[in-house]
């Protein structure tokens, strides 16, 4: 028995006698390793996704679980696409997304840049860096609020300081032409961080010999950072600039704490105006149905983004 | 021009995913541009038409 090959006897085994001596197959065994995950997927995500779907469709509201749901049709999709408020809305979300995906992306990878050459206090100042990344968006919020008060704030003193203006002339947060800008600034703050260490990765991933190489070819730093630096980082800029993308068509808490959406609505973003209409009008329907819209959208994007990645990790 | 007409009638998968990308693309500024309401309203029929027929067109032969 000892020097009969493992093989020989598992396959002169009949099928069903191995499956009583094993006791479950390999695909069953398979099966329950996968069952929770799938399980808890259709639970957290697929059914409630399914759900939000239909009550698009209905005048549903969660806070008259007595009324019938009556079936509106596309009445939801409706009024939402034509309402001018929303779409001022979708305005100060794109002025938002734009602008930090711009900025944190440029000084992001400026900050990467300079991080990756070697020098004496190099991790000091990273983790100096990475500090705001690691705050509650509440706490920078109420920090940033201090910051841009006209009479106390520290950012209004240094907007003085360059351009001579008096401090308490103008106000951040309070003003409908500036407000939209504070929450830039704000998010760029915090999440900047987040883009260098993702470039910093990037950089680091390159192998010095392909630089000493186009040392060799007395190619110019600038040459060098054009034709190897740049392809090179690429796709994990593209990666940071989908992440970013995708968290601040979403963000609500630091806008929130920050104006709460206004002056006005200047400062109301998709998430901002969802929430009022799910959890403050009670619209559960038609909240639905601007929930639906912007999925979506996300999903759109998303799906093209993850495309053009592809393609450019297999350059 | 003609090679991608051809593969648009062969169902080939690359020009199919081009004009799904192309109307996500065009959906999403629709949506978000301050020029014309009406642009506005018709932006989530055309995301919508783009991301289904992404779906369906990454199952097509390359």
């Amino acid at each position: 028995m000892k020097n009969i090959p493992i093989e020989k006897i598992a396959s002169a085994t009949p099928d069903s006698v191995a499956r009583h001596i094993r006791g479950l197959s390999d695909r069953s065994i398979a099966w329950i390793f996968v069952a929770p995950t799938i399980f808890l997927l259709l639970a957290i995500n697929i059914f409630p996704l399914i759900w939000t779907v239909w009550l698009s469709f209905t005048n549903s509201r969660v806070n008259r679980p007595n009324r019938d749901v009556e079936w509106v049709g596309l009445r939801n999709y409706e009024r939402i696409l034509t309402d001018s408020d929303i779409w001022n809305t979708m305005q100060a979300t794109a002025h938002f997304l734009i602008w930090t995906i711009v900025l944190q992306v440029l000084i992001g990878f400026m900050l990467a840049f300079l991080i990756n050459k070697k020098f004496k206090g190099n991790d000091l100042w990273t983790t100096i860096i990475v500090f705001p990344m690691m705050l509650s968006p509440a706490v920078v919020g109420n920090f940033w609020t201090f910051l841009y008060q006209p009479q106390i704030g520290l950012f209004n003193y240094v907007i003085a300081f360059f351009t001579g203006a008096d401090p308490a002339s103008f106000s951040m947060i309070g003003d409908v032409h500036l407000a939209p800008w504070a929450i830039v600034i704000a998010d760029t703050w915090m999440w900047t961080p987040f883009v260098m260490l993702i470039c910093l990765a990037g950089l680091r991933s390159i192998p010095n010999s392909i630089y000493e190489a186009a040392e060799c070819d007395r190619a110019s730093k600038w040459r060098q950072f054009w034709t190897i630096t740049i392809p090179m980082v690429l796709p994990f800029l593209m990666l940071a600039v989908l992440f970013r993308g995708i968290e601040n068509f979403k963000m609500f808490d630091l806008v929130v704490q920050l104006t709460g959406g206004g002056p006005g609505n200047t400062t109301t973003l998709t998430s901002i105006d969802l929430k009022r209409e799910a959890f403050e009008k009670w619209r559960t329907g038609y909240s639905s149905a601007y929930a639906v819209i912007l999925f979506v959208t996300v999903f759109g994007l998303a799906s093209i983004y993850v495309k053009a990645l592809n393609k450019v990790k297999e350059r | 021009m003609s090679d991608f007409i051809n593969n648009l009638l062969r169902l080939r998968r690359g020009p199919w995913e081009m004009v799904a990308s192309v109307l996500i693309a065009l959906g999403v500024v629709m949506l978000m541009q301050p020029v014309a309401i009406t642009l506005y309203t018709y932006s989530f029929i055309t995301t919508l038409i783009g991301t289904v027929m992404f779906i369906i067109v990454s199952h097509f032969p390359e």
